[in-house]
C-alpha cells in the first residue's frame, strides 16, 4: 500500500517533470542540447523622405504584426526627434512618426529581428470573414472575356482554392489565348497585376485581397516587397502566387502588410523611399527562445531562472547539479552499498574537483589528506581534546593549501592556485574521520573507505561537470522531479545490496556445492 | 544458473534495504531510539524491571570531574569505560588491573591516569557518539566471564548476541574477540561469530571475517558445539527486553558472568545482519513468520516457546 503511494507520487512527479519539459521544447523551442543555434533574421526598413520644412511631418508606416511562421524576437524604432504611437486595426500594424518641424533629408529605421517558429508552421490563417464582394461592372471587352473565362474556370474546379489556383494559370499561360491578353493589358508592375487578379475573382464573388510579402535572403540591401495574393473560402485565408498559382507563401516570406493601402502615408513630406536590408546571422538557442518566450507572455518563463541576475544565474548552474551527484549517492549507497566518509561529503569533494580539474583535485585532495592524516597521527600523541585537535588540522590543512599554491606557483604550475574553494571544513572532517576509523578498524577499512569517498568524488565529478547535464537541469529544472521521482523509488528499494552478494557469498557457495 | 540475489532471497536472506525498509523503520519508533541510545537509560530502566546488568560505578559528564578521577576509580581494581551514546563498540576501554599506581589494559598496556583521562575527555566531547554530540562516560563493573569460554576467547568477554523481533527471540550468536578485534565483540572489528541453535542453546560454526571456521584463530580452542549455560534464562532476559524499550526490532547483547550470571550490557536498535553468517540462516523467514501473527504472547516465556519454535522452520 505504501509503496503504491509512493509509485503514483513517483509518477505524477515524472508526467510534471517531463511535461513541462515537453512543453519548454515544444512550444517555447528550448534546445534538448547545449549550445544550439538558430538562425535569426535581422530586418531593416530605412524610410526615407524629404520634409517640406518647417511644417508638421506625419509619417504612416506599415510594420509587420505577428508575422506568420516567425516569432519577433526583438523590434526597434529609431527616430530620435520624432514621437511613436502604434496603431493595429486587427489586419495590420502601423508605426506613425509625427514631429512638429523637420527640414530636408529625414531618415528613419525600423527594426526587426525574427525567429523561425518552432511549432509546425501554420500555413493559412483565419480572421473575420470577409463579406462577398460584388460583381464589378467590367467595361467591355473586358466583361465578356471575364465572364467566359470565369465560367471556363468554374468548370473545371471543385472550391475556392482550386478555382482560384486554375484562373492563375490561365491567366499566366505563356502562350495565351487573345482573351487573356487583353485582360493583361495595361499591367506595369506586379502590384497592379494582383488587383487585376482581385477585381476579375470578384466577378466569381470570391473575396480576395493583397499580401505584400519581404523576402528574406541574407545579405539583402536593397529589398523591396512583394506582392502576394491571398484568397478566402469562407473558413480561412488562402495564399497564392500571383505569377505561377501555386499555393501557400514562399519559404522565407515575410508578411510585412495586407491591403490596398499604401506601405507608407506621408504628410508634410514629399517623396518618400523604403528599403529594406535583411542579413542572418546564428544566435544561441536559448536566448532566442527566452525573448519569444517574453512575446508570447509564457509564465513559465516569467519565472523561470533566466529572469534571475546572471550572476545567481551562474550560481543556480552549480546548485542544480547537486540533486544529481546527491541520485548518485542514493544509488552508490542503497543499489551498490560503497562505503564512504559522510553521506554528501563526496558530492562536496566533487563541486571542489570543479574548480581544480580532475587530475590535479584528486592529487590535492589525497595529498592533503595523507599529510593531515600524518600531523593527526602526531596530535594524538599530544592527547588534545577533541574540537581544538579539529581545528587544529584546519589550520594545518590551510597552511598546506597555501603551502602548495606557493609552491605550485614558484614552479610555474598555476593550477595550484585554483583551490581557493577546495572545502577545507570537509577536508579537515575527513582527515579526523579517517584517522579514527584507522586507529578502530585499522588501516585497511581506513584505506577502503577513503578510496570508497574518493571514486564517488571522481563519479560525482564526471557526472556533475557534464555538459549536457548541466544544461538539462539549468534549462529544464523541473526535470530534477524526475531525479526526486527516481529518488524516492530507490527509497522504498529493499533488494540486497550489489555488495551484500559478495558479503553473503559464503551462503551461494554452500548452497552451489550442495 | 539462478542470479544469485534470487539465490539470496530463496535462502530468505535479510538484506540491508530491506532490514531499514520493512523491519526497522516500521517497528522501531523513533521516539523510543533515545532509550537504547543512551545506555545509561537503558540500564535504569533494565534495573526498575528487575533485568541484571554490570553495576554502574560512576559517571562523567563534565571534563572538570576527570580531575578527580582517581577518587572515582580509587575503589575499584578493574572496570571498563564507555561512551554512553557509544556504537558498534567504539570507545570502550577495559581496565583488568593496576600496577604501581597505573593502569592495565586488557590488552596489557600501561596506561597512565592522564590517559585515562584523554580517553575520557574523548568520549566527552562526543568523538565516538552518533552524529558526534557531546557525550557521556560511564564507569561500570568488568565482567569476568564465564569459564565455559575460556578457551574461545581472546583478551575480551564474548557476548551472546540475540535478535528479538516483537519480543521474541528469533535468532542468536555468541561473538568472541580475538587478536584482530582487539578484544572487542563486533564481528566488523574481526571478532568471530559464532550461531546458536535456539532449542538447545549449543553453537554451531562459526564465521570469521565472512569466512567459515570451526576453530579460534588464535587460541585454536574448538568452537562447535558448545553448550551455553543458563540458555532458557538468556532468553527469557532478552525477550524481557522487549518490553522495556518498546521497539520492535532489536539486538540485545548479554554477557555471561562467572558469579552474576546472565548481564544485559546493551540493546541494539540498528542490529547488523551478520547473525545470519554465523548460523548459516536467513532471518526472512523467520521475520515473516512472527510478523504474520496477530497477537504476541504478553508472557516473555512464552515468547521464548515461540522463538524456539522457528527452529523447525
Amino acid at each position: 500500500m505504501k509503496n503504491l503511494h509512493v509509485k503514483i507520487l513517483a509518477l505524477l512527479l515524472v508526467i510534471i517533470g517531463t511535461g513541462l519539459t515537453y512543453y519548454k521544447v515544444t512550444r517555447l523551442g528550448l534546445p534538448i542540447l547545449p549550445a544550439e543555434q538558430t538562425e535569426v533574421w535581422m530586418v531593416e526598413a530605412r524610410l526615407e523622405f524629404e520634409a517640406k520644412g518647417n511644417q508638421p511631418v506625419k509619417a504612416r508606416f506599415h510594420v509587420p504584426s505577428t508575422p506568420l511562421g516567425f516569432t519577433v524576437v526583438d523590434e526597434d524604432f529609431i527616430s530620435t526627434k520624432y514621437g511613436l504611437t502604434m496603431e493595429d486595426n486587427g489586419i495590420n500594424r502601423i508605426a506613425q512618426w509625427a514631429v512638429r518641424r523637420a527640414k530636408g533629408k529625414q531618415v528613419l529605421y525600423y527594426r526587426v529581428e525574427l525567429a523561425p517558429e518552432v511549432a509546425i508552421p501554420v500555413k493559412s490563417r483565419s480572421g473575420i470573414t470577409p463579406p462577398f464582394p460584388a460583381v464589378p461592372d467590367y467595361p467591355e471587352p473586358m466583361g465578356s472575356v471575364v465572364q467566359a473565362l470565369l465560367e471556363e474556370v468554374r468548370r473545371k474546379s471543385a472550391d475556392v482554392a482550386s478555382f482560384t489556383g486554375e484562373l492563375l494559370v490561365r491567366l499566366n499561360a505563356p502562350n495565351s489565348d487573345e482573351n487573356v491578353q487583353v485582360l493583361r493589358k495595361g499591367i506595369e508592375d506586379p502590384i497592379a497585376w494582383v488587383d487585376r487578379v482581385i477585381y476579375i475573382l470578384a466577378g466569381a464573388r470570391i473575396p480576395a485581397r493583397i499580401v505584400h510579402l519581404l523576402q528574406l535572403k541574407d545579405g539583402i540591401n536593397h529589398g523591396t516587397l512583394t506582392p502576394w495574393l491571398e484568397v478566402h473560402n469562407g473558413q480561412e485565408w488562402l495564399a497564392f502566387d500571383p505569377k505561377t498559382g501555386s499555393r501557400g507563401f514562399p519559404e522565407n516570406g515575410l508578411i510585412w502588410y495586407v491591403g490596398n493601402d499604401s506601405l507608407i502615408n506621408l504628410e508634410g513630406g514629399g517623396s518618400p523611399k523604403v528599403e529594406y536590408s535583411i542579413s542572418s546571422q546564428f544566435q544561441e538557442l536559448v536566448l532566442v527562445a527566452e525573448r519569444r518566450a517574453r512575446q508570447i507572455n509564457s509564465l513559465i518563463m516569467d519565472f523561470s531562472l533566466f529572469s534571475l541576475p546572471v550572476q545567481t544565474q551562474n550560481v543556480y548552474r552549480v546548485l542544480l547539479l547537486i540533486p544529481i551527484g546527491a541520485f548518485l549517492i542514493v544509488v552508490l549507497r542503497n543499489i551498490v552499498g560503497i562505503k564512504t566518509f559522510g553521506t554528501f561529503m563526496p558530492i562536496l569533494i566533487a563541486l571542489a574537483f570543479r574548480e581544480t580539474d580532475l587530475l590535479w583535485g584528486v592529487l590535492l585532495f589525497t595529498g592533503i589528506v595523507a599529510l593531515g592524516l600524518l600531523l593527526r597521527f602526531y596530535l594524538e600523541y599530544l592527547k588534545l581534546l577533541l574540537v581544538p585537535r579539529l581545528a587544529s588540522v584546519l589550520v594545518m590543512v590551510i597552511l598546506l593549501m597555501a603551502v602548495i599554491s606557493v609552491l605550485t606557483h614558484k614552479m610555474g604550475l598555476e593550477r595550484g592556485l585554483s583551490v581557493a574553494l577546495f572545502p577545507m571544513v570537509i577536508l579537515t572532517m575527513t582527515i579526523e574521520r579517517m584517522s579514527l576509523v584507522w586507529e578502530e578498524h585499522g588501516p585497511g577499512e581506513a584505506l577502503q573507505q577513503g578510496l570508497g569517498s574518493l571514486l564517488v568524488a571522481v563519479l560525482g565529478y564526471l557526472l556533475m561537470t557534464d555538459k549536457l547535464l548541466e544544461h538539462l537541469v539549468f534549462v529544464f529544472p523541473e526535470l530534477l522531479l524526475v531525479v526526486l521521482a527516481m529518488t524516492l523509488l530507490v527509497g522504498r528499494y529493499a533488494g540486497y545490496r550489489l555488495t551484500e552478494l559478495w558479503r553473503f557469498k559464503e551462503f551461494l557457495r554452500k548452497t552451489d556445492t550442495r | 544458473m539462478i542470479l544469485p540475489w534470487r539465490r539470496l532471497r530463496q535462502l530468505g536472506i535479510l538484506g540491508m534495504n530491506q532490514r531499514n525498509a520493512d523491519y526497522i523503520l516500521p517497528f522501531n519508533p523513533r521516539r523510543h531510539y533515545p532509550l537504547v541510545d543512551d545506555k545509561r537509560l537503558t540500564k535504569q530502566l533494565a534495573l526498575d524491571a528487575g533485568i541484571a546488568v554490570p553495576q554502574l560505578y560512576g559517571i562523567v559528564d563534565i571534563v572538570h570531574q576527570i580531575r578527580n578521577l582517581d577518587k572515582l576509580l580509587g575503589p575499584h581494581e578493574d572496570f571498563v569505560i564507555k561512551p554512553a551514546h557509544g556504537s558498534g563498540g567504539e570507545g570502550i576501554l577495559v581496565v583488568t588491573g593496576r600496577y604501581k599506581g597505573r593502569y592495565r589494559k586488557a590488552s596489557g598496556i600501561i596506561l597512565t591516569e592522564e590517559e585515562i583521562g584523554h580517553h575520557i575527555a574523548n568520549i566527552l566531547s562526543g568523538m565516538y557518539s552518533l552524529g558526534g554530540l557531546p557525550d557521556t562516560a560511564l564507569i561500570e563493573y568488568r565482567v569476568k566471564f564465564d569459564p565455559v569460554f575460556e578457551a574461545v576467547s581472546y583478551l575480551g568477554v564474548p557476548d551472546i548476541r540475540t535478535l528479538v523481533f516483537r519480543g521474541v527471540p528469533v535468532l542468536a550468536m555468541i561473538r568472541l574477540p580475538t587478536r584482530l578485534s582487539d578484544g572487542r565483540a563486533n564481528l566488523h572489528q574481526g571478532a568471530i561469530g559464532v550461531g546458536i541453535d535456539l532449542m538447545t542453546g549449543r553453537t554451531s560454526s562459526g564465521v570469521w571475517r565472512e569466512q567459515a571456521i570451526d576453530h579460534h584463530p588464535d587460541t585454536g580452542g574448538g568452537i562447535r558445539g558448545l553448550e551455553i549455560p543458563h540458555w532458557d534464562g538468556i532468553l527469557e532476559l532478552t525477550a524481557r527486553c522487549f518490553d522495556l524499550v518498546g521497539l520492535g526490532y532489536i539486538g540485545v547483547d548479554i554477557v555471561l558472568d562467572r558469579g552474576l550470571g546472565p548481564l544485559v550490557l546493551e540493546l541494539n536498535a540498528r542490529p547488523g545482519l551478520s547473525i545470519q553468517l554465523a548460523n548459516k540462516a536467513g532471518l526472512r523467514s523467520r521475520l515473516q513468520r512472527i510478523e504474520g501473527l496477530r497477537e504476541i504472547p504478553s508472557a516473555a516465556s512464552e515468547r521464548v516457546a515461540l522463538g524456539k519454535g522457528l527452529c523447525n522452520l
